[in-house]
């Protein structure tokens, strides 16, 4: 292939339903075009590496966040994210779109990430602070910190912070 | 006729890709691969599919709300 040397890296820092799908839709499709892809997950982020995974959307600080609704677009004032609910109904709402459009699911675009030998890096420190361990992940990251990433960066042509 | 049939009808970004790829694994160098889709987002990134993985899109068209790719494996 002709970018058979090419690659990327990303930070992955967050860990919603909606934050969660630029990652893994870049690094899956980079890896079907040949690309070397590394993803480095840290905070919140580790939380889609987990194997009990549900990730939500929140209507908290998303300001510009409308969901279609009956042909309208419903906005989400932040107000409604304190109401006990209103979060889990979003995150149904979200889902069921995603499943009606044949939008991938972030299980799915996961799944494609480690077939396709995205390396995934968990973040060691991020690991001690939240207490998660290997064994609550998939099988495939590997452990790393700071140092680990700044290396692959330095070999990438292309390195996002998401 | 080709050798491959793909058919990614109603899937959204960026699974025609990832499948396609996928297909391309089965196709025989020279080969070719036939994608039908409905994401419209599809005619761009197919071309740029192909000039990143130095395969050959031979030929693309549009019949109502289908896109046809034919991608030749030359990579």
């Amino acid at each position: 292939m002709s970018v058979e040397s090419k690659s990327m890296s990303i930070i992955v820092t967050k860990g919603s339903l909606d934050w969660g799908y630029p990652p893994f839709i870049l690094a899956t499709t980079a890896a079907a075009m040949g690309l070397n892809v590394t993803m480095f997950f840290t905070f919140y982020g580790l939380s889609l590496l987990l194997k009990e995974f549900n990730p939500q959307i929140s209507t908290l600080g998303n300001t510009a966040m409308k969901l279609p609704m009956g042909g309208m677009h419903m906005s989400m004032p932040n107000m409604l994210s304190a109401i006990p609910g209103v979060d889990a109904a979003a995150s149904v709402m979200m889902k069921n779109l995603i499943k009606k459009k044949g939008v991938a699911s972030l299980e799915e675009l996961r799944e494609a990430a480690v077939d396709s030998e995205v390396r995934l890096i968990a973040c060691q420190m991020t690991m001690d602070l939240f207490e998660y361990g290997l064994e609550d992940m998939i099988e495939g990251p590997e452990l790393g910190g700071a140092a680990t990433y700044i290396e692959c960066a330095t070999q990438s042509d292309i390195n996002l912070f998401i | 006729m080709a050798d491959e049939v793909l058919d990614a009808k109603g899937l959204n970004c960026p699974l025609p890709i990832l499948k396609a790829k996928k297909a391309l694994n089965s196709v025989p160098t020279d080969g070719t691969l036939e994608v039908l889709a409905t994401d419209p987002g599809s005619v761009a990134d197919f071309q740029a599919f192909c000039r990143t993985t130095g395969n050959d899109l031979v030929e693309h068209d549009q019949t109502g709300d289908v896109y046809r790719f034919l991608i030749k494996k030359t990579a």
